[in-house]
């Protein structure tokens, strides 16, 4: 959908400039409807009989190459996939990778409480963004249906994440849809040797299904046609997940080509999300620390060759937070440059006689500032200018670091209340306006830096209040 | 189609051949007007196979491809190294459309200082080294290193202000101690690289080191002519900017340096902060050098140690876990979403994110086996 064009999108629609939906012109919600700011619901003189056609075509040209799929019910829902483009720079990705965790049937009740508990609450806040798992995997190491029934149970009394259930042989599997059928949980899986009735159950209980069939590409194709052409639209593929040999670099180029199928050849069979299961680590190495190393390694390397969906096991922060930054990372809509708020920002525990330092509302430079601020153990107020999410240099040169941007938030924010001084050190990419801020503000500017990493330094040899 | 149209097209038809069908009624009676002779064949019982749609590697013609650079010389090539490095050369963007014929490579950060500022994770490793550069660069090496980045760091006017004659002699002890390319980088001051550059270019005539790097910033001329003179490569170094990396490239090659002598360095950002730039200008880069751009069709270095200035890698914070394992895993994660990008050169420093970073290197490659497992076991582990 990425090469559709405005025009294309423009002679679907009604063309009455009609602005009901928010925009100046059909013209601009052809736009946002190709970069999914609006969606079709929003044009309400589309709903018209008489559009009709024209509105399915729309839906058609609108769907996403690779379909998305909503696992779990209620507010904690999770979408995977949905995704237009290959790479980031061709328009964004859309829908972060969910990570799922396991739990079996062998587990002690303890065991799976302590486990469902640090999922559940699992939270690291980066870039003033809440970095959570998404799910929880249930899967039946015993083989027997009626403890596996019972840990399903047990997961879904203690949370409302949600849920993948895993085994191979569909007794199992049916036994688990029963109890959590309206949870509308992952299946996992069918393969070439249960795909008839897995595929059943699937159908019968309106629950997205994976299709199996790792390393082999032909299998994968000709399982997802038998289980398209029973009836069932929601899929998630699985390649197989291996750590490390030539398996593992044949993994890595079968997913890129499967996406690439579905994106630019346009091929329906493989157009649903990727699954991988990184916690394959742990059948090679024993060791935990090792494993997991080993897990978050595959988890990193499959997220970055379009997984949707992971399903992991190691618990520990040390493994999962390079794993949220890097899906934070990559998730990241290059179109918008993250922003922090403008004001004023405390760093260490300053007093009244600490300095005042200036910087962008860039994220990365704010939070690059800050954390060369900590590092050197400076205490002081740090105060954020609106430059609509712009780096100190390229602020400069586009006019949108000026004095009067720099007075605004001296003035708003306050600042000459926390502090004695009249005082305010800005970037050294900012000398050029030194002056104007001078007269804009009345206080007395010193230039700092050029790198935030030298201000530690500077503030040695440059600050005293007097 | 009812039933009575169907009857009705049978009217005139001279044979019925009824496949894979099944029909449940009470009584059949079947009253063909035309008679003898009447043939009724019996029902195929073996289905028709499937039309499958047959899987094909989705391929795709390129018009462009990348620059192979050779960094490091053997003796019968003018130089002393036992080992060379070649590195770019792709006309694919994918390796199994064919056209990757060498790996991405490893090096080893060295400084000619100690370090004292380093993560405790990498002061355990090298502070027993760091007095001699010879020694750490052997020491990488037994670590693994595919080349040397010796950083003469201490020629700063700020740092030691160390001379270009003592820092071309440091260049030359590394040589000596390590027989893997080299990669000669300054420290950055723009007026003080050039002349540190020229000296140690001359010592290591003929090694073919790749000197890092020429940017905007410094008189790149005078590079290029140190490289071109005794034979090096250059990197040709920005800040994240794909038009700044184009005219850079551009300006170097108006100065003589020869294509196949030249790699890009877009900049680093660690992991959390700002990967997703080098990420993504990684992935333009090579998508537009493919396409056709003349002025990107270079090899790509990625300084991956700037993993270490993530707080995350080395702040000494219980609610993250461990630090000794934390550091090198985001040295590990910064290398491996450079290298999904399409980096060629990982200029590197923690062994354990190397060994992982060289595992995934020569899995992708084809050159390990995969341990003996069956991938659906995971269910039962």
């Amino acid at each position: 959908m990425a090469k559709v064009s405005p025009m294309e999108i423009y002679r679907l629609l009604p063309g009455t400039n009609c602005k009901e939906c928010g925009e100046v012109s059909c013209m601009a919600f052809a736009s946002a409807l190709i970069e999914r700011k609006r969606t079709i619901e929003d044009c309400h003189p589309l709903l018209d009989e008489k559009y009709r056609d024209k509105r399915k075509k729309l839906e058609a040209i609108l769907t996403p190459p690779v379909k998305e799929i909503v696992i779990g019910s209620g507010s904690k829902a999770v979408k995977i996939g949905g995704e237009e483009v290959m790479y980031r720079h061709e328009l964004t990705y859309f829908n972060p990778t969910a990570l799922f965790f396991d739990v079996h049937d062998e587990m002690s009740s303890d065991e799976i409480s302590e486990r469902i508990t640090r999922i559940d609450h699992f939270i690291i806040t980066r870039i003033g963004q809440d970095l959570r798992l998404n799910g929880v995997a249930i899967r039946s190491r015993s083989g027997d249906p009626t403890k596996f029934g019972e840990v399903v149970l047990s997961v879904m009394e203690r949370t409302d994440l949600p849920l993948a259930i895993c085994a191979l042989d569909p007794e199992l599997l049916e036994i688990a849809l029963e109890i959590a059928v309206d949870r509308r949980p992952l299946i996992y899986a069918a393969t070439r040797d249960n795909w008839e009735k897995v595929g059943k159950l699937a159908l019968d209980h309106k629950c997205p299904l994976v299709a199996s069939s790792p390393g082999d590409m032909q299998g994968l194709l000709d399982l997802s046609q038998d289980l398209l052409d029973m009836g069932l639209s929601e899929l998630v593929l699985d390649i197989g997940s291996y750590p490390l040999g030539d398996r593992y670099g044949q993994m890595l180029e079968n997913l890129a080509a499967l996406r690439r199928m579905a994106i630019e050849r346009n091929l329906n069979l493989v157009g649903f999300p990727l699954i991988g299961v990184p916690m394959v680590a742990w059948q090679i190495e024993k060791d935990d620390v090792k494993a997991s190393m080993m897990e978050a390694t595959l988890a990193a390397t499959q997220m970055l060759r379009y997984c949707d969906i992971l399903i992991l096991h190691s618990l520990e922060t040390w493994s999962i937070l390079p794993i949220l930054t890097l899906r934070q990372n990559i998730y990241t809509d290059p179109r918008v440059p993250i922003q922090v708020d403008p004001g004023v920002y405390t760093i260490g525990n300053p007093d009244e006689e600490s300095p005042v330092l200036m910087t962008t509302n860039f994220a990365l430079t704010y939070y690059t500032v800050a954390a060369d601020l900590e590092a050197s153990k400076v205490d002081c107020h740090l105060i954020v200018v609106d430059t609509e999410g712009l780096a100190v240099e390229p602020a400069m040169a586009g006019g949108k670091l000026t004095a009067s941007l720099v007075k605004d938030v001296i003035v708003s924010s306050k600042v000459k209340d926390l502090v004695k001084h009249r005082k305010i050190i800005i970037p050294g990419m900012a000398a050029r306006i030194s002056g104007e801020i001078e007269e804009a503000t009345g206080w007395e500017v010193m230039v700092g830096p050029l790198d935030s990493s030298r201000i530690g330094g500077y503030l040695d040899q440059n600050w005293t209040v007097s | 189609m009812r039933l009575e149209d169907l009857i009705s097209s049978l009217v005139d038809a001279e044979e019925l051949e009824l496949d894979n069908v099944e029909i449940d009624v009470d009584e059949l009676i079947l009253e063909l007007k035309q008679s003898p002779p009447m043939f009724i064949p019996r029902a195929k019982k073996v289905l028709k196979e499937k039309e499958r749609i047959k899987f094909e590697h989705p391929i795709k013609e390129y018009k462009g491809s990348i620059a192979e650079v050779q960094i490091g010389a053997t003796r019968s090539e003018g130089g002393t190294r036992e080992k060379v490095v070649k590195i770019g050369g792709q006309t694919t963007l994918y390796q199994y459309e064919g056209g990757h014929k060498n790996r991405p490579v490893v090096s080893y950060d060295v400084f000619d200082l100690e370090m004292p500022s380093f993560a405790k994770a990498l002061r355990e490793v090298w502070q027993d080294y760091w007095s001699s550069p010879a020694e750490w660069a052997k020491e990488a090496v037994k670590r693994g290193a595919d080349m040397i980045t010796i950083h003469l760091i201490s020629t700063d006017p700020k740092i030691k202000d160390t001379s270009p004659r003592e820092a071309a002699k440091t260049v030359e002890e590394v040589l000596q101690a390590v027989k893997v390319p080299l990669v000669i980088g300054g420290s950055g001051n723009p007026e003080k690289d050039p002349l540190v550059f020229e000296k140690a270019a001359e010592v290591a005539e003929g090694e073919m080191c790749l000197i890092a790097s020429a940017n905007l910033d410094l008189d790149y001329k005078r590079v290029v002519e140190a490289a071109n003179k005794y034979g090096h490569n250059v990197l040709s170094w920005t800040s994240m900017d794909i038009n700044d990396q184009k005219t850079l490239n551009k300006l170097l090659l108006e100065c003589g340096l020869p294509k196949e002598r030249m790699v890009m360095d877009p900049t680093t950002g660690a992991l959390g902060y700002g990967i997703e730039y080098t990420f993504t200008l990684i992935e333009r880069m090579k998508d537009s050098a493919l396409k056709g751009d003349e002025d990107l069709q270079n090899p790509i270095s990625c300084g991956v140690t700037n993993a270490w200035a993530a707080r995350e890698a080395w702040m000494n914070e219980p609610r993250w876990g461990p630090r000794e394992y934390r550091g090198p895993l985001w040295e590990t994660i910064t290398a491996l979403t450079v290298l999904s990008a399409g980096a060629d050169v990982m200029m590197m420093l923690h062994p354990t994110a190397v060994n992982i970073v060289k595992n995934v290197i020569s899995s992708k490659s084809g050159e390990v086996d995969s341990p003996e497992f069956k991938y659906e076991d995971w269910l039962k582990i």
